[in-house]
């Protein structure tokens, strides 16, 4: 009877840690709880861990202990070390290792038990857990690499690649489906784990650095998926609603990723954007005003509402704090300064929020798309940092062009437009970006670092 | 775990569907402004997987149960060590997520600082 009142117990605990979870994720609604959620999340966690070293299927310790210290490790140096530019990577990476480890877990229980001894409904979760295990394992490393830029950052693509995917997928599929009909099939089962570890490359090399937003929201709700799935085959709640919880946050984001592109989600793993276009843009001609630095300095200076627009190009520059300098000069001389924020302005959603807030932006004036986009027009000078595509117009005003219908930030109304642009070449997709030839645009060309850092200064000189 | 009663399976999948309409709601109400701390956050969440893979990394060459059914004594220790590994993983998700998390939070931390008024000369 002592058994079942540690199991009653270990069940209350994950409860526990359940409804931590639950009111983790709610603090994240406002920056301000956010912090305090973490922490009830955490010590759910702890609970969680705890009380399952108490279970009594656990007979030995030096494998776990091994386990978590060297986890705990290496989680910790990430933790420590890991630059806010490098996020995408990071967040790629932990979910190839959270897919891993919940295929590792399918396949384990998949030896320890066999096929033949699960019931079906068991057997079909198990085989969900390890297939979407395995290709979201492959499919994160890949684009990790790809953030990193250890893999080619352009599309991979090859004449037949749709038919061969097709085959991949469908074999994959059909090895699933069958060892899920005939549980003694345990060959078919371990070629589901190799086809879908393959499946998994295949499915993010031909997809471009760009799209790279859409695809990890997509791989947080694999793994997110496949954790929910081991809650399935071993009966076990907490496992559920925290996996469950992390598909659907993954889900929400890779459709809200979608929307800021106006495309759809097979569009995105299919269509392999960036690889070459040939569309023409509207009133695209004519010449590009350059501006000097004296004069982009006077500008700000006088102005008395500055919006800038930071885009990736900002991230790669390494410029976050060059801006936040530029913008306390200028708010020290009285103009009101806000950020104008895309959804896709980063390689993952919110990344250029935390890149500016580590920046030492209050975050009160991180504005998002459609807050910022009504103040265009009382707005005196807006500033474009290392972003094109997400600032172009043709993306309003020409329906041919590959972009038309993203929503876009809206500079074009503004009074005045400075664009800070390192030459004069195209942007990252290679379309042509009519906002350059605006009366009301002047290009600022140079490295965006170090033309802000000079225009800082400037500016307290005026 | 062997015997699937109907009524456990019910239960799971309620527990999935409320899951997944609470997620729904709470994950609707979070800013655009903190979604890159979101998703390390539900990652971390996540790596509850790892309490799975205690289990299986703890069980060892002992398990009597698995000895009955299957036999072979090798096969246990597949599974440890797949468990194992499993754990490593589980455990940097569970650490990283969090840590990097609060790390990112803390930023956003900030308050607006008063600003000086009409400028200084």
């Amino acid at each position: 009877m002592e058994q079942t009142g540690v199991n009653y117990l270990l069940e209350f605990t994950y409860l526990v840690a359940s409804i931590l979870f639950v009111l983790g994720i709610k603090g994240l609604s406002h920056p301000e709880t956010a912090r305090r959620g973490m922490f009830m999340a955490e010590a759910g966690m702890l609970a969680a861990i705890i009380g399952t070293l108490f279970h009594n299927g656990i007979i030995t310790y030096e494998w776990i202990a091994a386990g978590l210290i060297i986890g705990s490790i290496i989680g910790a140096l990430m933790a420590i070390w890991v630059p806010m530019t490098a996020m995408p990577q990071r967040t790629a990476l932990s979910h190839a290792f959270g897919a891993f480890a919940a295929a590792l877990v399918g396949i384990a229980e998949y030896t320890l038990h066999g096929g033949a001894a699960m019931p079906t409904f068991t057997r079909g979760a198990l085989g969900f857990e390890v297939m979407l295990g395995a290709l979201t394992t492959t499919g994160s490393l890949i684009a990790a690499g790809k953030l990193q830029g250890i893999v080619r950052g352009t599309p991979v693509q090859f004449k037949g690649q749709q038919i061969l995917n097709l085959l991949l997928f469908g074999s994959m599929v059909g090895c699933f489906i069958y060892s899920i009909i005939n549980p003694e099939a345990t060959l078919f089962f371990y070629a589901m784990v190799a086809l879908g570890f393959i499946f998994g490359i295949m499915l993010v090399i031909p997809i471009g650095s760009a799209d790279m937003p859409v695809v990890m929201s997509l791989l947080n709700s694999y793994a997110g998926l496949a954790a929910a799935a081991t809650g399935f085959v071993l009966g076990n709640n907490v496992l559920i609603i925290a996996g469950t919880l992390d598909g659907f946050s993954g889900l929400i984001l890779s459709i809200l990723m979608c929307k800021a592109m106006n495309r759809s989600i097979t569009n995105v793993l299919f269509g392999g954007f960036g690889a070459v276009h040939h569309a023409s843009a509207l009133g695209a001609g004519g010449e590009m005003r350059e501006i000097s630095l004296d004069d982009a300095a006077v500008r700000l200076a006088y102005a008395s509402k500055v919006v800038f627009v930071p885009g990736y190009g900002l991230a790669t520059a390494q410029a976050q704090h060059a801006v936040r300098e530029l913008a306390n000069a200028l708010e020290e001389r009285g103009v009101t300064v806000k950020y104008g924020i895309h959804p896709v302005a980063g390689r993952m959603p919110g990344h250029m929020n935390v890149l500016l807030a580590e920046a030492n932006v209050p975050y009160g004036d991180l504005y998002e798309m459609e807050q910022i986009n009504p103040e265009f027009s009382s707005t005196d000078v807006a500033v474009v940092v290392g972003a094109n595509d997400v600032v172009n117009p043709d993306a309003r005003d020409n329906a041919d062009s590959p972009i038309a219908g993203m929503p876009i930030l809206e500079v074009d109304r503004a009074k005045s437009v400075i664009v800070l642009k390192r030459g004069q070449g195209r942007g990252f997709s290679g379309l042509e970006n009519p906002l350059f030839f605006k009366s009301v645009t002047s290009m600022l060309y140079g490295d965006a670092k170090s033309s802000l850092t000079q225009l800082a200064q400037e500016v307290k000189n005026v | 775990m062997q015997t699937l009663n109907p009524a456990v399976l019910i239960a799971s999948l309620s527990v999935f569907v409320l899951a997944a309409f609470l997620g729904y709601q709470l994950i609707s109400r979070v800013p655009p402004l903190l979604h890159t701390p979101l998703m390390s956050a539900t990652n971390a969440i996540s790596g509850i997987s790892l309490i799975g893979s205690l289990v299986i990394a703890g069980m060892h060459k002992v398990d009597f149960h698995a000895l009955a059914q299957g036999g072979a004594g090798a096969k246990p220790s597949i599974a440890t060590l797949l468990g194992f590994i499993a754990v490593v993983t589980a455990s940097t998700n569970v650490v990283g997520g969090f840590g990097i998390t609060d790390r990112m939070l803390k930023m956003f931390q900030q308050r607006k600082k008063v600003m000086p008024q009409g400028g200084s000369k």
